[in-house]
C-alpha cells in the first residue's frame, strides 16, 4: 500500500487537498474503502457513520472550491477513541453500560477540531471505560494488531493506534490515564502524544482518572501529531483543571528547534523485565542521539520506577469509583430489567452494565477511600505522588527531555495476560509515572522484533514544552525510515 | 498500611452498588489481594511532611462569572432516559 | 426528674445566584421540569464542574455577616453516596476545609408580654460551607420521578454548636437568621420555597447532668413554626420515654406538621461510608483581605444593631422598634421620613400605627403606599407647629393615604387649620358659657373641672379647629 492514499501523512493529503490533487470526499471514500477491507480483521471501529462524514467532507470541498478552506486539518479525517463526545454520535465507552448512549453534545476537542474543519471518522474501540492495556476489555470485541492479528494492540486507546496503523485513517484522538495512548502506539508501530496534564482539555472525554487523564493525537508521523495537538491544545473555560498556557505552532516549532538537546536516561527504566529485543531498538535510539550531538547523561529515578504502579493504581481507582458512580441506570445507560425498586436499580444495572476489570477498579477504588484505609492508602498514595513529581522536575532542571523504552515487551498475544490483572498492570510500567508526574510524553517507532512487531522509544519533556517534546522526536523520526513499513493485512 | 485480608467484598460491592456473585466475590478478592500485597510496598517510602498531591499543578480560583447560559431542550436532556413520564425520569419507588 | 433539652440545628440555604454552582445554566424556582439542566447537571458522560465567583462572593458575605472566620484556603471534596436525586451520585462539598469557621447568630427569645424586649444571646456556630442542591423526588404510587431543574444550586449548609435550650430559642434563631441572609441578599430564605431548609438534632438530659443524651435527627421541618412544634413534640416525646422508663434510640424522625406528630424513617439500609476524597475537577479556593474587604464593604447594618440605635438615638419604644426593624423597606421609609422632618418618634407613631394598619387594612405592599416619606414629615410639621391637632391629623392621614395630596394641601383644601382668630373664639366661648351657666358658676365656685364642659363645648362648635390653649385663655378671662 506505499503510494496508496491511506498510508500517507495528514500534511501530505491536506497538501494535495490544497492543490486539488484529491478532494476530501475522495480521501473519506478511500479510507472508508480500507476500513471495509481491513476491518473485519483489525476490529478497530465500534461504529462509524459513513454518510454523515462523507456529508462533512462534501462541505469540505465546498469550501476550498469558494476559498474559504479552514487550513491544512480541512477535510481531513480523525478517528475518535469512543471516550470522547461527539454531538449525535454514539459514545459507548466500549461499555455495555452506554452502548446505546448517544452525546447531545460535543467535548471541546470536538468543537475545536471541527471548527478546524477535521471530519469526525468513527468511534474507536478501547478497554471498558479506558481501564486496560490491551483492549481485550471492550465490552463488544477485541481489537487485533494490525502487524501481527493473534496480538493485542495494547491499550486502553487500542482502537485509534490500530485504526492509524491499518491505515484506515491518518490521524485519532486517544486518551491517556497511564499510557494508554504511548504503550499502544509502541505495540503498533504509531507515534502517540500524552500530552502536559492542562493543556487540552478534558471537556467532554468521559471520565476515568480526573487528576491523569489527557486526550491526545496517534499519528503515522511526528509533524501530523503536531498539527492536530495544535488544533486541539488551550486553555478551556469549561475545565477548571485546563491550564492558561501558550499555545504555539508546534508544527512551526519543528523546523526551528534542531538541538541539540541534553537526554537524560533514567537508569531504573532499563532493569528486569525489559525484553533485550525492546532494549536493544532503544539503546540505539539513544546512541543515535549521541551520535546527533546530543548531550547524553545517565539519570535516576528511583521512586518513580519503584512506586509508579502501586501509586497509580491507588490514585486512579479511587477517583475511578467516583467518577463512574454516575452510570446508575437512572438518567441514561443500562437499565436492569431485574430492579424491583430504587436500590436495586443501582446493584443489578451497574452489575449488567460493567465488565470485570471496572468491577475489580471500582471495588479497589472503594476500598482505599473507605472509613480505616483513607490515610493507609489514599493519603500515603498521594504523597508519595508529589515525591515522585518532584523527582521529575529535580532531574528535568537540567535536561531537555528523557528517554526510556515505551513498553517492557512488545504486543503480547490476546489472552495472554488477560487472567493476571497486576502482570498486566505492569506493562505500563514506563509510562505511568510520567501522569503521576502531569508530564508530556510520546511514543515513536524505533524499530522491530525479529518476529516483526513494532517498538516504541517513550521520549518525555518538560512541562507545556511539547514543542521541544515534538522537535526531539522528530529528529530521530526523520534519520529513519521505519514509518515506510506498513502492516501487510 | 492494612493487610491484604481486610479488603471486605460484601461491604465494598454495597457501597459500590454492585451485585456480586459469589464467584465474582471470590476471583475479585484474590485478584485484588494480590494488588494490594503489591502496594504494600508504598509502606517503605518515608513521607513524613511531605504534602499531598491532588492536582497536576497547584492553581486556585479558577472560576467564571453568574451569568446563565442556555442549557440543554428537555427532549435532549432525556433523549438517553432509560424511562420517561411527564418531562421526568421515571425510577422504581424509592424505599427510605 | 426535671430534663432540659439540648438541640442543634443545620440550616441548608440555597444562595441567590443567577446560575447554578457548577455550571453556567440558570438555578430557578417553579420552571417546567427538566428545562434547567445541561451535561453537568445531568452528570452525562465528560461533564465537569467550574466554579460560581457569585456564590463564594455570598458565602462569604453570609460568614462577614455572621462573624465566622473565612478560611484563607477552602478545597471541595466529594462525598460519595447513591441516591436518585443525586445525578453523579457524589455530592460536590466541604468536608475538612469549609469556607466559614466558628461565628454565631445574635437571637432574642420571647419577652414576658408581646411589649416587652425578651432576652438576647449569641448562639455559636460551628462552621457554614458552600456545596450543591440536589433534584427533585416526586413519589407516586408504584414508582418516582426525577426533576434535576433544583439539582446543582448553590447550598450552604449552616451549622450550630449542640447550644439551643427550647423550640423558641430554634424558632428565634430561624427567625433572625432569615432576617440577617434575606437583608444582606444572600438568599430569599423561603421556605415555601425550599430556599431554606432545617434539621434538627435534639437530645435531653437530667437537669445538672453533662454529658448530652441520645440524639434524635428530626427531619422535613419546612417552616418556621413546623420547627418549633416540631423540636417542642420530640423534647415531650423524648421526657415520656424517658418517664416511661423507655430509652432513646439515635434515629432519624420525620415530623408532620398539619398533624404535629413524628415518625421513625427506616434509616436508608445502607452503611454511611461516604469516603469523602479532595475533588480532582476542582481546584482549591484562595480568600485573600482585599477580597474580604470589598465584600465587608457591602454589608447592611444588623437588624438587632439598627433596633438598639432606634432605642438610644431615637428613643423609640419596643412596641415600634419591634414593628419596624423586621421591615427593612419600613426601616428605609421611616429614616428618610425622621431626616425629613427632624421628629423620629413623631414620625414614627405616624408609621407604626397609622401607617401600618391602612396598609394592612388596603392589603397592599409599602411600596404601593401613596403615602410616602415626605407625606409623614410634612404630617408631622403640621402638628409639631400647632398647626392642626392630633385629631385632625389623624383625618388628614386618611385622606393623604386615599389621595396621595402632601398634608398641607388636604389641610388647605379643607380648612382644618386651627383657629387663632381671637374674635371667632370670644364668640364660641361666650355662647359655651351663655349655654351652660351652671358650669360657669361651678368654676367660678372654685371647681377646675367645670372648664372642661365649656371648653369641650367651643371645641365642638368649632369643629376641633380651636386652638386649646387659647380657647382656656379665653375662657378663664371670660369667667374672671
Ligand atoms: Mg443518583
Ligand atoms: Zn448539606
Amino acid at each position: 500500500m506505499a503510494d496508496d492514499l491511506t498510508c500517507l501523512a495528514a500534511v501530505q493529503l491536506a497538501e494535495m487537498l490544497g492543490t486539488g490533487k484529491l478532494s476530501s470526499v475522495e480521501l473519506l471514500q478511500a479510507c472508508l474503502a480500507r476500513k471495509q477491507a481491513v476491518d473485519g480483521r483489525v476490529k478497530a471501529f465500534n461504529s462509524c457513520d459513513g454518510a454523515g462524514a462523507l456529508a462533512l467532507a462534501r462541505a469540505a470541498d465546498e469550501r476550498r472550491a469558494a476559498g474559504q478552506a479552514r487550513g491544512p486539518l480541512d477535510g481531513i479525517p480523525i478517528g475518535f477513541k469512543d471516550v470522547i463526545a461527539v454531538k449525535g454520535q454514539p459514545l459507548t465507552c466500549s461499555s455495555r453500560m452506554l452502548a446505546n448512549f448517544v452525546s447531545p453534545y460535543d467535548a471541546t476537542v470536538t468543537e475545536k477540531l471541527t471548527a478546524a474543519g477535521a471530519i469526525p471518522f468513527g468511534r474507536l474501540n478501547m478497554d471498558e471505560f479506558a481501564m486496560g492495556s490491551s483492549t481485550e476489555n471492550s465490552a463488544f470485541h477485541p481489537t487485533a494488531n494490525p502487524w501481527d492479528l493473534s496480538r493485542v494492540p495494547g491499550g486502553s486507546s487500542g482502537g485509534s493506534a490500530a485504526a492509524v496503523a491499518a491505515g484506515e485513517m491518518p490521524v485519532a484522538l486517544g486518551s491517556d490515564t497511564g499510557g494508554s495512548i504511548r504503550q499502544p502506539a509502541a505495540l503498533c508501530g504509531v507515534v502517540g502524544l500524552k500530552p502536559t496534564y492542562g493543556l487540552v482539555s478534558r471537556y467532554g472525554l468521559a471520565a476515568y482518572a480526573s487528576s491523569l487523564d489527557q486526550i491526545g493525537p496517534f499519528a503515522r508521523t511526528v509533524e501530523d501529531a503536531a498539527l492536530v495537538l495544535g488544533a486541539i491544545a488551550g486553555h478551556d473555560p469549561r475545565d477548571s483543571t485546563s491550564f492558561k498556557a501558550e499555545v504555539p505552532d508546534y508544527r512551526a516549532e519543528l523546523g526551528r528547534r534542531q538541538g541539540p538537546w541534553r537526554l537524560g536516561v533514567p537508569k531504573e527504566f532499563f532493569g528486569e523485565g525489559l525484553d533485550p529485543e525492546v532494549a536493544a531498538a532503544v539503546r540505539a535510539a539513544i546512541e543515535y542521539y549521541r551520535k546527533a550531538g546530543c548531550e547524553i547523561r545517565e539519570v535516576s529515578l528511583p521512586l518513580a520506577a519503584e512506586y509508579a504502579v502501586a501509586v497509580y493504581y491507588l490514585i486512579a481507582t479511587a477517583e475511578a469509583s467516583s467518577n463512574l458512580a454516575r452510570y446508575d441506570g437512572v438518567r441514561y445507560g443500562h437499565r436492569s430489567a431485574k430492579a424491583r425498586d430504587a436500590v436495586d436499580l443501582y446493584f443489578h444495572s451497574r452489575a449488567e452494565g460493567f465488565g470485570d476489570e471496572v468491577k475489580r477498579r471500582i471495588i479497589l477504588g472503594t476500598h482505599v477511600l473507605s472509613s480505616g484505609y483513607y490515610d493507609a492508602y489514599y493519603l500515603r498514595a498521594q504523597k508519595v505522588r508529589t515525591l515522585i513529581r518532584n523527582e521529575f522536575a529535580a532531574v528535568l532542571k537540567d535536561c531537555d527531555g528523557l528517554l526510556s523504552p515505551t513498553s517492557p515487551t512488545a504486543a503480547f498475544k490476546l489472552g495472554e495476560k488477560s487472567s493476571d490483572p497486576l502482570a498486566m498492570y505492569l506493562t505500563d510500567i514506563y509510562t505511568i509515572s510520567v501522569n503521576l508526574a502531569g508530564l508530556p510524553g510520546i511514543s515513536v517507532p524505533c524499530g522491530f522484533t525479529g518476529a516483526g512487531l513494532p517498538i516504541g522509544l517513550q521520549i518525555i519533556g518538560r512541562p507545556f514544552d511539547e514543542a521541544n517534546l515534538l522537535a526531539i522526536a522528530r529528529h530521530y523520526e526523520q534519520a529513519h525510515d521505519w514509518l515506510n513499513r506498513h502492516p501487510s493485512l | 498500611m492494612s493487610a491484604d485480608s481486610d479488603l471486605n467484598i460484601d461491604y465494598l460491592a454495597n457501597l459500590a452498588r454492585l451485585a456480586l456473585t459469589d464467584a465474582e466475590k471470590q476471583k475479585f478478592s484474590r485478584q485484588l489481594g494480590d494488588i494490594l500485597h503489591y502496594v504494600e510496598k508504598l509502606k517503605q517510602v518515608d513521607v513524613t511532611g511531605v504534602e499531598p498531591m491532588a492536582h497536576a499543578s497547584p492553581v486556585f480560583n479558577v472560576w467564571q462569572e453568574d451569568a446563565a447560559r442556555p442549557g440543554l431542550p428537555v427532549d435532549e436532556a432525556l433523549r438517553n432516559a432509560p424511562a420517561q413520564r411527564q418531562h421526568m425520569v421515571v425510577v422504581p419507588k424509592v424505599v427510605e | 426528674m426535671n430534663y432540659e433539652a439540648v438541640i442543634g440545628l443545620e440550616v441548608h440555604v440555597q444562595l441567590r445566584t443567577v446560575s447554578k454552582m457548577f455550571t453556567r445554566v440558570a438555578a430557578g424556582y417553579g420552571q417546567p421540569e427538566n428545562t434547567l439542566v445541561d451535561p453537568v447537571v445531568l452528570a452525562l458522560p465528560g461533564a465537569l464542574p467550574v466554579m460560581n465567583k457569585e456564590a463564594l462572593d455570598k458565602i462569604i458575605k453570609a460568614g462577614l455577616i455572621l462573624g465566622c472566620e473565612i478560611a484563607a484556603v477552602c478545597k471541595w471534596d466529594r462525598k460519595n453516596y447513591f441516591y436518585p436525586d443525586s445525578p453523579k451520585n457524589y455530592q460536590i462539598s466541604q468536608y475538612d476545609q469549609p469556607i466559614c469557621v466558628g461565628g454565631a447568630v445574635e437571637i432574642e427569645l420571647p419577652g414576658a408580654a408581646r411589649n416587652i424586649m425578651g432576652e438576647h444571646k449569641k448562639i455559636p456556630l460551628t462552621r457554614i460551607h458552600l456545596e450543591e442542591d440536589v433534584g427533585k423526588l416526586n413519589h407516586g404510587a408504584s414508582d418516582s420521578l426525577v426533576d434535576y431543574n433544583r439539582a446543582g444550586t448553590p447550598l450552604m449548609e449552616i451549622v450550630t454548636e449542640p447550644a439551643l435550650a427550647s423550640a423558641d430559642e430554634a424558632y428565634a434563631l430561624l427567625t433572625s437568621l432569615r432576617l440577617a441572609l434575606v437583608q444582606g441578599g444572600v438568599s430569599d430564605c423561603d421556605m415555601e420555597k425550599g430556599q431554606m431548609r432545617c434539621d434538627a438534632n435534639i437530645s435531653i438530659r437530667p437537669v445538672g447532668e453533662t454529658k448530652l443524651g441520645t440524639k434524635v435527627e428530626l427531619k422535613n421541618l419546612n417552616s418556621i413554626s413546623f420547627v418549633r412544634d416540631g423540636i417542642a413534640h420530640e423534647i415531650r416525646r423524648q421526657i415520656a420515654v424517658k418517664e416511661a422508663g423507655g430509652t432513646i434510640v439515635q434515629e432519624t424522625r420525620d415530623f408532620d406538621g398539619q398533624t404535629g406528630t413524628s415518625q421513625s424513617l427506616r434509616s436508608k439500609e445502607m452503611a454511611h461510608d461516604y469516603r469523602y476524597f479532595p475533588d480532582p475537577d476542582l481546584m482549591p479556593v484562595k480568600v485573600d483581605e482585599a477580597w474580604k474587604a470589598s465584600i465587608r464593604a457591602t454589608i447592611p447594618e444588623h437588624h438587632f444593631d439598627r433596633q438598639r440605635r432606634y432605642q438610644q438615638d431615637y428613643q423609640l419604644p419596643y412596641t415600634q422598634t419591634s414593628v419596624l426593624v423586621p421591615d427593612f423597606p419600613l426601616c428605609a421609609f421611616f429614616e428618610e421620613a425622621a431626616k425629613l422632618s427632624g421628629k423620629p418618634q413623631a414620625g414614627a407613631n405616624f408609621i407604626v400605627n397609622n401607617l401600618a394598619a391602612e396598609i394592612a387594612a388596603a392589603g397592599i405592599e409599602l411600596h404601593q403606599s401613596k403615602v410616602r416619606p415626605a407625606h409623614i414629615a410634612g404630617l408631622v410639621k403640621l402638628v409639631e407647629g400647632g398647626v392642626i391637632s392630633s385629631n385632625i391629623a389623624k383625618e388628614v392621614f386618611v385622606t393623604m393615604f386615599q389621595t396621595g395630596d402632601l398634608p398641607d394641601a388636604i389641610v388647605e383644601r379643607q380648612g382644618l387649620k386651627q383657629s387663632t382668630d381671637s374674635g371667632e373664639l370670644e364668640k364660641w366661648v361666650a355662647d359655651a358659657i351663655a349655654a351652660d351657666p351652671k358650669a360657669a358658676a361651678g368654676f367660678k365656685a372654685g371647681n377646675e373641672k367645670a372648664l372642661n364642659a365649656i371648653k369641650g363645648a367651643v371645641m365642638k362648635a368649632s369643629k376641633g379647629k380651636a386652638n386649646p390653649k387659647l380657647v382656656d385663655e379665653i375662657v378663664r378671662k371670660q369667667l374672671a
